[in-house]
């Protein structure tokens, strides 16, 4: 791809971009959530058309109007959010768009005989007469790659692939890779994760504000000058060092054997108990789909559950009279949720409105008749802008035209400034998904300063490397259980996985 | 991730867009109107000036737009709160049983002055219980708002058959109507009003309720955009999950919206009933309470849309009129046609020509998008 341009609007998503790609490697693209590679991949993929510039596909000049010239050319994507068709089969799934016959039964037995020619080249195992839904994410990812290959991919991108793996799906996804990219297909492999950059790449380009900032092969870089030419800037993710010990304090908040079962009757939580102490910061690790997401939306009050009790600081909770949001509020708890979008912002409203969530009712916030106090809110919005660095600081700008980190950042700062006194137990969710590096730094940063401040803070998060920057003490949860918990000394990214992996193995005989 | 995001500047997205819009609509219907071999100019000329041409034309469009006002903003209201109120046409009908009932039954003790506003009140209250029930039914028991307001109308119009045969018809009346209300419950016509200030005017349906109209978009506005109550609606219309993290009922904000919205179409029988039947009648609302759908869909569920768009479908209601008795030939039917076809460009198809105009305005104007680019960009490298 060469000299490659593109403008949304006012917005230069890729600005002069060059990428040569090398057949038969893997090539990382590295970049900040805004920095322009999802949009270089589109254009690739035919989603975009560029402004300027051209692309040359195994040496001949291409005209890449739309997906099905891409596929034509030998080029797959895997999507970060699957595009599968969850009640058909795997089988169906691959055909479908290119069933090759109008019947449906001669055409199955014909893809159905490729593949497995397919499965057994590349090994990439998939159960194809398995409904979508019925598969775990990791089978559902190799679905998605088969697809592709199936297509005739010779290049294949992949958008952030392990977002929703767990280190073993991880490190098993990277053998499969390996495989294919040693029998001659190209990977090009669009992350924020350097070290699976490392540990899988030839090659690397990092991409900052629409244009490269570095690109070359991986032997000549070590993974702090990947950051820092990422961010700009040097970053630290790891503990910070000489970080003083957790000194925790009372008990501001104490769960005790949460029993809960969704409305499918699937027991989701079965005995959670848990302690959170002033002073302290406790992760939970953890397999999606375990119960963390069901253990926060009953501590925060958004579900109750069918037996299990809370003590939430002086005041006690039994199932009947569960805590709700606004009792949680008003009892200095706060939440940011793991799904920003659908729970913490509303997308639609302007950063004012967004930035007032479950404050609204607030004596600061309340006028006497009823009316919203605008003045005082964008007053509190732009103070809250101000002391997170939201950007751009503009209290009228719409909640979705922020980017991921931004977003955070401003909830964030709901919770901890909106209310009159600052909140003393906080529940975050995912606190860096979909967050660049730069705003990762500053949120934990955040995080660990309630802390030292003496608050109670509990961290989800699929994101071991968080779990380890962040806790003090590790907790992991397996169906619905607490399966063991670590103190911060001596737990590693492996013991953790073992336990998570260890207890997702007897899940599925 | 199929095609651009266009993201037009306010005043191409608000402003020139439902013009083009409304400017498409009339090249097709002028399309049209030559095919069945009549002159287009002549139409249109004729329709425009059918609805703003004289006193009487403006006066019958305000007429018409008085109604469409009052159900535009219930469809609105709730549509704010993600309800899809269908019932407006029901709604109106009990709202107007309700005023009706008052008028008949208070009418002779009361003065206009504490009788009008009381009938008021009585219609918002009746339209707001009839929109209650679905509502309820929603926020308790899950029931689609869409098929239990639409089955409410029936039931609505059926009650109101009922009630006039056995009960409230005038005895030895041959229609299937109340007697006439009291003089203290009439609302006052337009040219009695203006006569009184000194204006001479001619006499036409057009009556006070048109300023009620007024104050109800006012209302709404303040409502939806000024007040905890809206506020909160809109939370729970645009993202319920985000309103219930907020710690806001939905159940209670269902409720809201659509006893808001149903006493916004009770008004509808203010405006006919007490305006200008002056008795209670079988199906007086003809429709209104769907044309509000289609009134607030091209009036962007905004009050000012709302105003605007409800003046557009009283002036082809007028204009269309005025041209099916001054040219033979061109039938009610060829008035809807008009209708639908506005209806079509400027709310199913509005977004039509918004990737045409992004292009244009992209082509007018790369400079101004290139300099822009360097804050956005910057703001995003930060977070």
């Amino acid at each position: 791809m060469q000299g490659i341009s593109k403008h949304f609007g006012a917005v230069q998503a890729n600005g002069d971009v060059n990428l040569t790609v090398a057949a038969g490697t893997a090539h990382g693209i590295v970049g900040e959530n805004g920095a322009g590679k999802s949009t270089l991949m589109a254009i690739l993929y035919g989603f975009y058309q560029a402004d300027s510039g051209s692309i040359q596909i195994e040496g001949r000049a291409a005209r890449i109007t739309g997906s099905g010239v891409a596929i034509k050319l030998g080029i797959g994507m895997v999507h970060q959010h699957f595009m599968l068709v969850d009640p058909l089969s795997a089988l169906d799934n691959i055909m479908l768009g290119a069933e090759g016959h109008w019947r449906l039964a001669p055409a199955r037995t014909r893809v159905r005989a490729d593949l497995l020619a397919l499965m057994a080249d590349t090994g990439l195992q998939v159960r194809l007469d398995a409904a979508v839904e019925d598969l775990p994410v990791g089978e559902r990812q190799r679905l998605e790659i088969l697809k592709a290959l199936y297509r005739g991919a010779r290049i294949l991108i992949l958008d952030e692939p392990t977002a929703v793996l767990t280190p073993q799906e991880t490190e098993q996804l990277f053998v499969t890779l390996r495989r294919l990219r040693d029998a001659g297909t190209t990977l090009l492999l669009i992350t924020h994760k350097l070290k699976e950059i490392m540990a899988l790449c030839d090659a690397v380009t990092v991409m900052r504000a629409g244009a490269v900032v570095f690109d070359g092969p991986i032997a000549d870089c070590s993974l702090d000058q990947l950051a820092e030419a990422m961010v700009g800037r040097r970053v630290n993710l790891g503990r910070v060092a000489g970080a003083v010990a957790a000194q925790p304090g009372a008990t501001l908040l104490a769960a005790r054997d949460l029993h809960w079962r969704d409305a499918l009757g699937v027991q989701r939580l079965a005995g959670v108990s848990l302690d959170l102490r002033a002073g302290e910061i406790v992760g939970i690790a953890g397999v999606s789909g375990n119960g963390q997401s069901e253990l926060l939306a009953l501590l925060s009050g958004m579900a109750a559950p069918q037996s299990g009790s809370l003590t939430l600081g002086a005041r006690q909770f039994n199932v009947g009279r569960w805590l709700d949001p606004c009792t949680a509020r008003a009892a200095g708890l706060a939440h940011v949720p793991e799904d920003r979008h659908r729970c913490a912002m509303v997308l639609a409203f302007a950063a004012w409105e967004t930035a007032v969530l479950g404050f609204e009712r607030w004596p600061r916030f309340a006028s006497a008749w009823g009316w919203m106090r605008r003045a005082t809110m964008r007053r509190a919005t732009a103070e809250m802008m101000d002391a997170y660095d939201v950007r751009p600081r503009n209290a009228d700008l719409r909640a979705s035209r922020f980017s991921g980190g931004n977003q955070q950042k401003l909830v964030l700062a709901r919770e901890a400034l909106a209310p009159e006194t600052p909140p003393t137990v906080l529940l975050v969710g995912q606190p860096t998904r979909g967050v660049d590096i730069g705003a990762i730094e500053f949120i934990h940063g955040r995080l660990r300063a309630m802390r030292h401040a003496g608050g109670a803070v509990l961290v989800v998060s699929s994101e071991l490397d968080e779990i380890l920057a962040l806790a003090d003490r590790v907790l992991v949860m397996d169906r619905g259980r607490i399966a063991g918990e670590l103190p911060i000394a001596g737990c590693t990214e492996a013991a953790l996985g073992r336990l998570m992996a260890g207890a997702q193995a007897e899940a599925s005989p | 991730m199929s095609g651009q995001p266009v993201a037009l500047p306010r005043w191409i997205d608000i402003g020139l867009l439902p013009v083009v819009n409304l400017g498409l609509a009339l090249l097709v219907s002028a399309g049209v109107v030559a095919g069945i071999g009549l002159d287009p100019v002549q139409v249109i000329t004729l329709l425009v000036k059918g609805a703003f041409g004289s006193a009487a034309g403006l006066s019958y469009t305000l007429y018409y737009a008085t109604t469409f006002v009052f159900t535009g903003l219930a469809v609105a209201v709730a549509f704010h709160g993600g309800l899809f109120n269908i019932g407006g046409e029901g709604q109106a009908l009990v709202g107007g049983l309700g005023c009706s009932v008052v008028a008949l039954g208070l009418g002779d003790f009361l003065p206009a002055a504490v009788l009008l506003p009381l009938m008021v009140l009585a219609a918002m209250a009746a339209g707001a219980a009839w929109a209650a029930v679905p509502a309820a039914l929603q926020a308790w028991r899950g029931s689609h708002i869409v098929i239990t307001t639409i089955m409410f109308n029936f039931i609505a119009s059926a009650l109101l058959s009922y009630l006039l045969i056995n009960w409230l018809r005038a005895p030895g009346g041959m229609n299937v109507e109340t007697g006439p209300f009291p003089a203290a419950a009439q609302m006052p016509g337009m040219h009695l009003a203006l006569a009184w200030l000194g204006i001479a005017w001619p006499r036409t349906p057009l009556n006070l309720s048109v300023l009620l109209a007024a104050a109800a978009a006012v209302a709404v506005y303040f409502l939806l955009w000024r007040s905890r109550a809206g506020y909160e609606l809109r939370a729970v219309g645009f993202s319920p999950d985000a309103a219930h993290y907020g710690g806001i009922k939905p159940r209670g904000q269902v409720m809201l919206g659509m006893v808001i919205s149903g006493a916004l179409a009770g008004l509808v029988g203010i405006n006919e009933l007490a305006g200008v039947q002056h008795r209670l009648l079988l199906d007086f609302a003809v429709g209104a309470g769907f044309t509000g759908i289609a009134v607030s869909l091209i009036g962007r569920n905004h009050p000012v849309g709302i105003v605007l768009a409800s003046l557009l479908f009283g002036a082809l209601y007028q204009g269309g009129a005025e041209l099916a008795f001054e040219i033979p030939g061109f039938s009610r039917d060829m008035v809807t046609t008009l209708q639908g076809l506005i209806v079509l460009f400027s709310g199913a198809m509005a977004q039509v020509a918004a990737p045409t105009l992004a292009r244009g305005y992209g082509l007018l104007r790369p400079k101004a998008a290139g300099v822009a680019a360097a804050a956005p960009a910057g703001g995003t490298a930060g977070g």
